[in-house]
Parts: structure tokens; sequence; C-alpha cells
């Protein structure tokens, strides 16, 4: 394969990366909030409690750190989704009986008390500096530079692959069917004998725990985490992605994150190409409006996103 | 708690109780909490600073400071100013992006597009502002001593508009006939509008109210601490905490929750360290949703 080429392909299996890094935890929001109405406003808190959780498992130990117990990179990913989805079962059950906008704001809270966290714990998590030299799958194999980043596609792309399958089959299943009439007529589902607040925790744990996931992803894509990833940019981008891709439909939340993603990298080379270097910090600040225009525009041109949620009654029907 | 913590704590405690009024007018009348409120705060803030500014380059700033205050007579004025650009900015906000989706009839999309909201203005603070911390005064106000405890001119003076503002409020609320109109839509908008209220005027009364008040507390943070695009976002878990701590909805709730987070603030920083600060506000919200999810002043629904 000629030098050009290869690295065009390379750069292109990096950008998959990041799109179906922040599609997966795209995929949870869509659980949360497409299928069952419910507004999280931590997505990046929960993404960094998975980055961080897999880090300090899967990390060697460094003297004067807590943490680094050197685990093997897929149990710090079941770590990371467990400790994901039980800190949202906790808010979970603090808020999800109260009315919907304490969710909102306690969520929010969340994102601030993680992010202060991440920033103090400074002998756990680096604090400032974040955790280097995370391990990387197949990294060990000494492939060059450019098939390293091909790999690292393809086992990403398989993980995303097995959860989009998971998701879809579960919003198919009568459990989905739930969640949809809960979001539609609370009063009717519980009529029926659905308990609003079971049903919507495990929406609520699974869809953080899938953030969580993203996190882990994340952490074993890059090798390298510190706190601003997690700012609440990354929260606002996740939530276009699912906007603008179409809230309720898993291909939507994918398609979406393609969108943003694609977005974002095309506006920072473009800031980084025409501005002067003292007007790059208020460059990244426009990123955002950009992002906020592609938002509105979607919601006033296509208010359902992209791909609107598909009639979804129960598998064993054929809607054909 | 030594008195100079509780000092400094009803100090902090009376911006984040200005704020969370706004929170609970808003959330009063409207029923959904408004992610912008933060940037609302932060934008009367640049505001004031525009103006002192401007005035600055007009009159040595000598002229117009009394001894030992850094607030000048110009910044009386950019509190004006401030506040109306804030009050302004809620009702253009709440007419160009809330009300067209407050009409689709999904209340908490409200919510999600004042998160997108927030961020977009903060950008837009950043980009035009950057990011560096500004001042209104590069002057230090020197603290008077009173017994054990140490204030500083400034200091009283944010606290005595604080005071004077939350007077004002009180009365405009419960004693004007627009104030009880809020009300009466935050009950029940239909019957509101059965009986005659023009429920567009209350919500257009609503903004420029919650929003003018977020912005004088702009002003007052910008006096005692720095102004940065981000003053506001930091404020807001503080605001919302308190205004849920008070009972949502309730002028005095917000009052006695924003002195409350104030002074477990302070008392958090003199006792655990200033990098703590953050995570007493969501402390106290867990608490309270725990205990007493309604609030101090507040009904349970």
């Amino acid at each position: 394969m000629s030098g050009a080429l290869s690295g065009w392909l390379a750069y292109a299996a990096s950008f998959g990366v990041l799109v179906l890094v922040q599609g997966v935890a795209c995929l949870g929001l869509n659980l949360q909030w497409g299928q069952t109405g419910l507004f999280n406003v931590g997505v990046a808190g929960l993404v960094a409690v998975g980055a961080y959780t897999s880090a300090i498992l899967t990390t060697a130990a460094v003297a004067g750190h807590s943490g680094g117990f050197g685990l093997p990179v897929v149990v710090g990913c079941v770590g990371a989704v467990l400790v994901a989805g039980a800190v949202s079962g906790l808010l979970g059950l603090l808020t999800l009986r109260l009315r919907t906008d304490y969710l909102a704001i306690t969520t929010f809270g969340v994102a601030v008390v993680i992010d202060l966290l991440i920033r103090n714990l400074t002998g756990l998590t680096g604090g400032p500096m974040g955790i280097g030299f995370i391990p990387r799958p197949f990294e060990s194999l000494g492939l060059g530079a450019d098939a390293f980043r091909g790999v690292s596609f393809v086992w990403v792309a398989l993980v995303v692959l097995l959860v989009y399958l998971l998701l879809e089959r579960l919003v198919a299943s009568p459990w989905g069917r739930v969640l949809r009439a809960l979001r539609e007529d609370e009063r009717a589902a519980a009529a029926l004998g659905k308990s609003p607040t079971r049903y919507r925790l495990q929406s609520f744990v699974i869809g953080g725990a899938l953030m969580g996931l993203a996190g882990a992803l994340q952490a074993h894509t890059l090798g390298f985490i510190a706190p601003e990833n997690y700012s609440a940019a990354l929260t606002f981008q996740v939530w276009a992605m699912l906007i603008i891709g179409g809230s309720g439909n898993n291909r939507g939340a994918l398609l979406g994150s393609l969108l943003v993603v694609a977005l974002w990298s095309a506006t920072g080379l473009l800031a980084a190409s025409l501005l002067p270097p003292d007007w790059q910090a208020r460059g990244a600040a426009l990123r955002i409006v950009a992002i906020g225009v592609l938002l509105a525009a979607a919601i006033l041109w296509r208010p359902r996103g992209l791909m609107g949620e598909s009639v979804t009654v129960s598998r064993h029907l054929d809607h054909d | 708690m030594s008195l100079q913590i509780l000092a400094d704590g009803l100090i902090q405690g009376s911006l984040i109780a200005l704020g969370a009024a706004g929170v609970t007018m808003t959330y009063g009348t409207l029923r959904f909490g408004n992610f912008a409120h933060g940037e609302l705060v932060s934008a009367g803030a640049y505001a004031a600073l525009v103006v002192v500014g401007a005035l600055g380059s007009l009159w040595p700033a000598s002229l117009l400071t009394p001894d030992g205050f850094t607030v000048t007579l110009a910044l009386l004025l950019g509190l004006l100013v401030g506040a109306l650009c804030s009050g302004v900015v809620a009702s253009v906000i709440d007419r160009v992006v809330f009300k067209p989706v407050r009409d689709r009839g999904v209340a908490i999309a409200v919510s999600m597009a004042s998160f997108g909201v927030s961020m977009a203005l903060r950008a837009l603070l950043e980009t035009i502002f950057s990011a560096r911390p500004r001042y209104y005064s590069e002057d230090l106000s020197i603290a008077w001593d009173f017994g054990d405890v140490r204030i500083a001119p400034d200091q009283l003076m944010v606290v005595a508009v604080v005071a004077l503002i939350f007077i004002l409020l009180g009365w405009f609320l419960t004693r004007s006939r627009i104030g009880r109109e809020m009300r009466a839509v935050g009950e029940n908008p239909t019957l509101a509008a059965v009986v005659g209220i023009d429920v567009a005027q209350v919500v257009r009364a609503t903004w420029l109210c919650g929003g003018a008040v977020a912005g004088a507390a702009g002003v007052g943070l910008g006096v005692l601490v720095q102004i940065r695009p981000s003053m506001g976002a930091e404020l807001l878990l503080p605001m919302f905490a308190a205004a849920i701590v008070g009972g949502l909805g309730s002028l005095r709730g917000a009052l006695l929750g924003g002195l409350l987070v104030g002074c477990g603030e302070a008392a958090a920083v003199a006792y655990v360290g200033a990098e703590w600060r953050a995570a007493v506000s969501f402390a106290l919200l867990v608490l309270v949703l725990l205990i007493r999810p309604a609030g101090l002043f507040g009904r349970p629904e």
C-alpha cells in the first residue's frame, strides 16, 4: 500500500474510532431520553466515571499513586460499565420518583461533583494531569502506527456492533414497549400495572452503563485521559448528536455522532489554519456555536431528526 | 463556626440567593429548570463591564469613587444596565427559543433547549470578551474591622444592594397586580387565562424580572470576585440548590436557601479546603431530596 493512501486510511480509522466511541454514549442517551424520556445533563460525568474506572483498573502501578491494578482491558471495561451503572442507579433512586426537573438538575450536579473528584483526588486520578500509559489492545503486537489505528477501529467497531444489536433487541422487546408506553402516557401504563419508577430506573441504569462503556473505550483507544475531556461541552455534543440524528432511533444516534464529530473536526481544522494564535481559544468557543446552529437547524426543519423514530410495536409483528 | 466564616458565608450567600430568586421566579411561573440562568448572570456582569469601561474613559475614576470603596458611581449605572440587559436577553431567548418548544407541549424539552442556549451564550461571551478574568476596578477594597470580623466596604455595599432588591422583589411579587398574576399563571395557566389574565404578558414580565435579578447578581459577583465567561455556569448549581432547598417558587425560600448554601460553602472552604466548595451545593441538594423534596417553604405536589 502506498504511504499516502495508508495515511489517509489511518486518518479515517482514527476519525471512525471517535465517531463510534461518542456513538456509544449517544446510544446510552437514546435509551434514556429517546425511549424513556429521561433528561440527563450529566452525560460527560458518566463517561468520565467509565474512563477513569477502566484506566485505574488497567494501568500499571506507579509509586506514590493509589490504583494502578494492571488488570486486563476487558476487566477494566466491565468495571467501567458496573461503576457507571451503579452511579446512575443511585441517581435514579434519588430522583426518579420526583418531578422530572429534579432529575435534570441532579444529573447536572453529579457532573459537577465528578469533575471536582477527578481534578482533586490527585493520588487516584492524576488530578489536572490525568492518567497516561493506559493499555491499548493490540499495541504489543508491534504493528506500524497506521496498521494499529486500523486494528483499533476494527475492535471498537465490533464492540459497538454488539451494543447496537443488543439495544435493537431490547427496544423491540416487551420491556422496550413498556418504556415507550411510560414515555407517552404514564398514567395509562401505570394503570396496566407497570411500575413507572422501576422501568425508568432500569432504563436509566443501562443508559448510564453505556456512557461508562464509551468512557472506557475512549481511554483504551487514546491511551491518555484528562479532566477537560469531560466538560459540559461533551454533554452538549452527545445531546446534539441524538437530536440531529433522530431521537428514539439507534441508527439515528450513530448517524448523528458521525455528523457532529465531522463538524467538530472540520471546524477544528478550519480554526487551526485560519485563526491567528491569540484567537485560537476563542475559535474553540465558536465551534460550540457551530454545533448549536446545526442543532437549531435540525430542530426547525427536521424536528424528528434525520432518522425519526420508527414504529416498533413488537418483533413478532411484521409491519411490512 | 467562627463569626468570620459566618460573615463570608452570608456575603457570598446573598448573591447565590439573588440568583436563586431568579430561578425560583421563572420556575414558579413557567415550571421548568432553566440551565441558561447562569449565563444571564454572566451577561449582566459583562454588560456592566462595558458601561464601566465606557464611563471610565470619559471621567477619571477617582472622581466617581468614594474613599475605601472600589465601587464607583459608574458601576451603579452598570448595575442598572446589566440588569436590564439580562432581562432583555432572557425575554428574547424565551420568545425565540423556549416559546416554540413550550408550545409543542413537552415540558422537559424546554429544559433541554435551555441547556443548548447556555452553551451557546457562554461560547459567545468567550468569543467576544475572551476567557481572561476581568475586573471592574484594579484597586483593592481594604477591609474594615468590626471586632473580630473583617469586612470590605465593597462587600457591605453588595449586601446592602441585594437586601434592597429582595425588599423590592418581595413587594412586587405579593402586592403588585402583575406579581399576583405571575403566581396565578404558575398555579394554573389555563385558569389564569380564563379569568382574563394576559398570560403572554405575564410570561414576558417573568423573564424580564427573573433575568434582571440574575444580571444584578452577576454584577455583584463581578465586584466581589472576578468576571469570567464561566462565572455564571459555576454559580448555577449553588443557585439551583438554593432554590430547591428553599422550595421552588418561594422567594423567602430562595433567600434562606442561598444564605444556607453560602454559609455551607464558607465552612467547607475554612475546614475542608477551597477545592471542595462546589460539592457543598450538591450535598445540600441530595439531603433535601432525601428528606423533604418540596424544600423548606415549598408545598409537595
